[in-house]
């Protein structure tokens, strides 16, 4: 790793009430980088990308991105440095998809033939024509459409971090091909850096440079794709025991 | 005869309509930047939202009667009438501006958080034209109560299409009753369409 991390997480825990949600949790994302969260539900993955977003405060620990510690960033200059796509998209109902598209460019101040042809560009780029889906409104779409639409939005104004939380999770085994190939794809030409959450085993091996497995709060294990394979703690087995039983029945 | 009975009821309409509108106007820009900052304050929220319940209770005719002898605020005419009127339109207005605001869903709330907006942009671009649906239906509301209730404004000399009903009731003649209350149907069915057409129009669904 000659250049520097764009993220570091060092040492990081945080408490939501009376529960602690993250455990100590140190991690660094170098340029270019895809590290992938994977982890069963509410092991904590969406509550880290909080965190990293500037949404949840830690009570320990530090996070640095692009080598200035977080909390002395302008929390809105930070976030619109990352292009986060939400959990179930959270996309602006009352916008049309190419006002959502827009949405950090237009904060930004962009000029408006700008915005558009960025915007046009993006819906071609997650496979939406631009000319059929620019003005339809979110509750016009499929849960498919809409997820491309939060990429697009994520991917605006070119952001340095990317923050995808389970983008794929709630669409049929073809469209969540297609957005996986879609999503290599950009990370080929355009070579982002993300941190891309998952609770699908197979779909951290296929995205993942490197996999963050989180448990209960914890990373048990930071590891390539190649050394995750290999590895013997308990949830990682248990992770690759699905792995293996999908393989059992689709042979 | 007929002409001068039209004419009466064509100024009396437009006086009721003026001080209908005043009301609103007054109410409105009390209570929406108010339900705005309540919405973030949870503690004051409920000393307002009382409040405001208190004041709807108050039987009308006697809060009319409360305000006369009160100095500054109270007296006989139009002012009197108009603050006592903004007291009753005060909290449908409040309560739905409040209720539209937290109904906000909290994910699109907090999406436009992690997208680096600012407060004050999730007030004005996301909030407000997500809630405005439900802040007209608390205009119209007001409104519609109002047009009613602005009828017994002529018993402190406040004027408006009371007169006529007030006029009727002293003589015992329905038809100058009618000449009162007709109008100021027509007057609360056509407001609450409009309003209602209006709450459709903003309506994202
Ligand atoms: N606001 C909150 N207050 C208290 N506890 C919370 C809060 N939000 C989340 N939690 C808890 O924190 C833990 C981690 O939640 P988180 O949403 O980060 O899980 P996750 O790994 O993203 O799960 P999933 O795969 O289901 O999305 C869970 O046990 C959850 O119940
Ligand atoms: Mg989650």
């Amino acid at each position: 790793m000659s250049e520097s991390p764009i993220l570091e997480i060092r040492g990081l825990s945080c408490s939501l009430g009376e529960r602690v949600v993250l455990r100590e949790i140190s991690l660094d994302a170098a340029p270019g980088e895809t590290i992938v969260l994977l982890g069963r539900s509410g092991s904590g993955k969406t509550t880290l990308l909080k965190t990293v977003n500037g949404l949840i405060a830690p009570t320990a620990g530090e996070i640095l991105f692009e080598g200035r510690p977080e909390r002395e960033w302008d929390a809105i200059q930070l976030r619109r440095r990352m292009g986060y796509v939400i959990q179930d998209a959270g996309l602006f109902p009352h916008w049309t998809v190419g006002a959502n598209v827009g949405l950090v460019p237009r904060l930004e101040g962009w000029a408006p033939e700008r915005i558009a042809a960025r915007v046009d560009e993006l819906l071609a780029a997650v496979g939406l024509p631009p000319g059929e889906f620019r003005g339809r409104y979110p509750r016009e779409l499929s849960g498919g459409q809409k997820q491309r639409v939060g990429i697009a939005r994520a991917l605006a104004a070119d952001p340095p971090l990317l923050l995808f939380d389970e983008p794929f999770a709630a669409l049929d085994p073809i469209t969540r091909q297609e957005l996986q190939q879609l999503f290599l794809e950009l990370r080929r030409t355009v070579g982002k850096t993300a941190l891309f959450v998952t609770h699908d085993i197979r779909e951290a091996m296929l995205l993942a440079s490197r996999i963050a497995l989180l448990h209960d709060g914890a990373l048990e294990l930071l590891a390539t794709p190649r050394e995750f394979l290999n590895a013997g703690t308990g949830e990682a087995r248990a992770f690759l025991a699905g792995l293996t039983e999908t393989w059992r029945q689709d042979g | 005869m007929d002409n001068a009975l039209a004419s009466e009821v064509l100024s009396l309409s437009l006086e009721h309509l003026e001080m209908v509108i005043i009301t609103i106007a007054i109410a409105a820009a009390l209570a929406l930047p108010a339900g705005v900052l309540l919405a973030r304050r949870k503690g004051a929220r409920r000393w307002a939202v009382g409040f405001a319940n208190i004041a709807q209770t108050i039987p009308s005719l006697a809060l009319f009667g409360f305000l006369v002898p009160l100095p500054l605020i109270g007296g006989i005419g139009k002012r009197t009438a108009i603050i006592a009127l903004c007291l009753y339109a005060l909290l449908p207005i409040l309560r739905n501006t409040l209720l539209g605001i937290l109904g906000v869903d909290p994910a699109v709330r907090e999406s436009a958080v992690a997208m680096g907006m600012t407060e004050r942009q999730i007030l004005w671009e996301v909030e407000l034209p997500l809630a405005a649906p439900a802040i007209v239906a608390g205009l119209r509301l007001a409104t519609v109560a109002t047009i009613g209730t602005a009828t017994i404004a002529a018993a402190i000399g406040g004027g408006g299409l009371g007169v006529f009903i007030f006029r009727g009731i002293s003589m015992v003649d329905t038809p100058t009753v009618l000449a009162g209350a007709l109008p100021a149907a027509v007057m609360a069915i056509a407001a609450d369409e409009g309003l209602e057409w209006i709450e459709r129009k903003l309506s994202p669904a």
